[in-house]
């Protein structure tokens, strides 16, 4: 099982948690089953997310490899100047 | 690719500063901006934008422009494809107006005539019915309950229901215990503040070339940020097949943002369509100014606690942005970037996003970043002051370091925050002395950096030259860096390589360049496929002596038998392997294909000396200084460049630049005579301290530079000019009229 931490505002669709834990090994993995076990975040996760893995931000890397203690952070897609 | 910290590498090429590849083409006139590219046969189009800031368009009679002599066709909002995707769909909203008007400027019309005399004269041909609607223009009023509601239905499912129509977006960052955090504190300081809107001011106006086959195939030469995305957004909008449409980005004239999106093209392609000719469109500083850009505008509220020795116990931000009329997500990036550069046990921010009937906001250097920083900044240089602390020491004593829970959620890994705040704290601008009247600002600041979807292909030349394609238009010295990179990686003279920048048939795709990704991207690339062709001259080498490929290494420039049994010959250079390279395999070529990640984040540190003016509330910056964490500057030049222009940006955010609205909604200020960016004579000489910190997502070390450095002038100057004139300033830009308020009230 993996961490993931959750940016503040997803929280209302994941009755209020911060951090909740998946079964899954890459980057994709971590979104399926967080859409599957909070369909409240699949809207948010379609228009695309980031993902800090380990302290390195990631924006579409599927199979980034994740191990059961990395840390997960789901952030909003980053977009610059 | 990790950075190659196995190895200690000593540069030769990377970190030099040979002269830019760009630099003849560009002071003789040479270079081929958007607004230089002709065909025969070609019209000219022409724009009619909507005088309203909010109106219903009832009816568009282009009946009496049609019937014009000279006049080849004219296009509407009816005339476009309104893509499913809600993202192109408001794009293609803003390069043409459907059912409303959503600010001053708004496209509602274009035509395409033989001359651009007979083009203007039709616009004027055209009538369009509007029903004027109340409109906002302020962030806050557009939050309220009852504000004129710009658009319906636009809320993400993050937006707490109740709140006003025109909200879009809301988000929240953070951890800790916020209450127990300003318990800890001896000191809170809560204030607001609010910035304007400022344009990216690039001199080249946005310009475009389009030419469309009667088989419907497309080409489109325009000034842009980005060539694929430019083809992406475009055969979006007219039903297009990507391959059937060819984007050529010129040389830019700067875009800093600005020209991530499209505005004109999807315009001309259109009628180009439509009338069978090619069709260009360059706009007016005008248009530039109502119709493109510019960036968000603000509101945010900041509350800090500190500890009398200066440890910050708590940070809470709430941020209002308005992107325009369209649904934006800037605040996103603001409220995640406020508090970054501190290591904070508590901390929390919030964000929304409400439409106003402004232009829809494009992209600027750090988007979100420079404003939530600003008003962070402010606060903290308020604490320093209230409880008589030195602001570097403060910022040293809360610095974000490796292993610090960013505000934002990651831990950081390596960043070079300590060391570049440590540098401005050692550099003699910090301890020179100040005259009666004069005042020093601090600010820190940060930024993400991105790295993206890369494409690169790096031909070997029999005559020993290397040619490398890449996809991101060169805005910041990109070519010269590129080139270095690959000199460096091959082993080879700067000047034996060329770097271009290729259309959307010739290389795979690359996202646009922006958040600072392309020495960082397409350098990761450039090296990796520069590896790819060393890989392949070692196994021609290898055929040539008729020795194993694993019995040859790359070193200097050329391919060495390696190992014991490798046996003994001269080693080959490049050259000598490019000229026999037909009889031995063929040409020699490298690629490589990547989404970059890894980018590593950014910050730097602005010290900033100033007067002001009693009398007038003339701010003058005496003395600037930047402190940045460049991972690895590959040239020099261009780095300090990035710092010295981004600074300079920044003080006009600081000091001048604003959206003006009268009261009917109109922008009051559309060209540079009344939107006031610095010149030369405004500013002092920027010194630019470059650091170098290796980022280990890359395998030089390389950070982007190019975003980071406007985020700090805002508050550098805001506490200068506070501490200057004893009161705390809240409100940007620092123009003398509002100076001078402040003084007075005092």
């Amino acid at each position: 099982m993996v961490k993931v931490l959750l940016w503040g505002s997803l929280r209302a669709h994941t009755d209020g948690q911060a951090e909740i834990e998946v079964q899954a090994r890459t980057f994709k993995e971590v979104l399926d089953r967080l859409a599957e076990a909070h369909p409240g975040l699949r809207p948010q996760i379609e228009r695309g997310v980031s993902m800090a893995i380990d302290g390195r931000v990631y924006r579409e890397a599927w199979f980034t490899p994740i191990r059961p203690d990395s840390e997960v952070v789901v952030m909003p897609y980053m977009q610059g100047g | 690719m990790a950075f190659d910290s196995h190895e200690k590498r000593v540069f030769k090429q990377v970190g030099t500063r040979p002269p830019r590849p760009d630099g003849v083409d560009k002071v003789t006139g040479r270079a081929q901006y958007g607004a230089d590219v002709t065909a025969p046969g070609m019209l000219t189009a022409r724009i009619l934008r909507s005088p309203h800031a909010h109106a219903r368009i009832v009816s568009i009679d282009t009946s009496e422009a049609e019937a014009m002599a000279g006049v080849k066709g004219v296009v509407t909002g009816r005339d476009f494809a309104l893509p499913e995707d809600a993202g192109l769909a408001d794009i293609a909203v803003n390069v043409m107006a459907r059912d409303k008007a959503l600010y001053d400027g708004h496209a509602v019309a274009a035509v395409a005539a033989v001359s651009p005399a007979i083009a203007k004269a039709a616009l004027k041909a055209i009538k369009v019915q509007y029903e004027v609607l109340p409109h906002v223009t302020d962030v806050d009023a557009a939050m309220q309950p009852g504000a004129p509601v710009v658009l319906e239905g636009r809320a993400l499912e993050s937006v707490p229901a109740g709140m006003s129509v025109n909200v879009t977006h809301a988000s929240e960052f953070g951890h800790g215990d916020l209450a127990a955090g300003f318990a800890k504190a001896d000191r809170i300081v809560e204030r607001s503040f609010k910035t304007a809107a400022t344009h990216q001011g690039y001199i080249e106006p946005h310009a475009c070339l389009a030419s469309v086959t009667v088989d419907g195939k497309a080409d489109l030469w325009c000034c842009t940020q980005g060539q694929f995305m430019v083809r992406t957004v475009c055969a979006a909008l007219m039903g297009m097949e990507a391959s059937q449409l060819r984007v050529t980005a010129s040389e830019i004239g700067g875009g800093f943002g600005g020209k991530t999106t499209v505005f004109i093209e999807p315009v001309a392609l259109v009628l180009a369509r439509k009338t069978g000719r090619p069709v260009k469109i360059t706009m007016t500083r005008d248009e530039v100014f109502r119709a493109t850009g510019p960036t968000v505008s603000t509101s945010i509220d900041v509350k800090i606690g500190m500890t009398k020795d200066g440890r910050i116990t708590a940070g809470e931000a709430r941020l209002r942005y308005s992107g325009g009329a369209f649904p934006c997500g800037t605040v996103d990036m603001g409220a995640m970037a406020a508090f970054a550069a501190y290591d904070l046990e508590a901390v929390r921010t919030q964000g929304w996003n409400a439409l106003t009937n402004r232009p829809k906001e494009a992209a600027y250097r750090a988007p979100g970043a420079p404003q939530a920083i600003y008003a962070v900044e402010s606060v903290v240089d308020e604490l320093c002051q209230i409880l008589k602390l030195d602001p570097l020491d403060v910022r040293i004593r809360n610095a974000a370091k490796k292993g610090t829970k960013s505000s934002y959620g990651p831990v950081f890994d390596d960043i070079g925050l300590l060391a570049t705040l440590e540098a401005a704290k050692a550099h003699p601008h910090y301890k020179a002395p100040l005259k009666p009247g004069q005042a020093r600002g601090v600010s820190c600041g940060f930024w993400f950096n991105f790295g993206g979807n890369t494409c690169v292909s790096l031909n070997v030349n029999t005559d020993g030259t290397v040619g490398v394609t890449e996809g991101n238009p060169d805005i910041g010295g990109s070519r010269a860096s590129i080139s270095l990179m690959a000199a460096e990686e091959l082993g080879i003279p700067y000047d034996k390589v060329r770097t271009i920048v290729a259309d959307t048939a010739s290389l795979g795709y690359n996202d646009v360049t922006d958040g600072s990704r392309v020495t960082f991207s397409v350098g990761l690339a450039t090296i990796a496929a520069a590896r790819d062709a060393k890989t392949k001259m070692c196994a021609r080498a290898a055929k040539i002596w008729g020795i194993d490929e694993e019995a040859v290494e790359w070193k200097d420039g050329a391919a060495w038998p390696a190992g014991p049994n490798a046996g003994q010959f001269p080693p080959m250079s490049l050259a000598e392997i490019a000229a026999v390279s037909f009889q031995t395999g063929g040409p020699i070529a490298g690629h490589h294909e990547v989404n970059a990640d890894g980018a590593g984040v950014s910050f730097g540190v602005h010290l900033c000396d100033l007067e002001v003016d009693p009398e007038t509330g003339k701010t003058t910056i005496l003395r600037y200084s930047v402190f940045q964490d460049a991972g690895k500057a590959v040239h020099p030049d261009y780095v300090e460049g990035q710092m010295q222009g981004g600074a300079v940006q920044g003080i006009g955010w600081a000091l001048n630049e604003e959206y003006i609205y009268g009261r009917d909604g109109r922008m009051q200020n559309p060209g540079f005579l009344d939107y006031r960016v610095p010149v030369a004579s405004d500013l002092p000489m920027i010194e630019a301290v470059i650091l170098e910190i290796p980022n280990p997502g890359h395998p030089y070390g390389v950070r982007g530079v190019g975003e980071t450095p406007i985020v700090p002038p805002l508050a550098a100057i805001s506490n200068g000019v506070s501490r200057a004139v004893g009161v705390r300033m809240q409100e940007l830009p620092l123009s003398p009229p509002r100076v001078l308020k402040a003084i007075k009230a005092a």
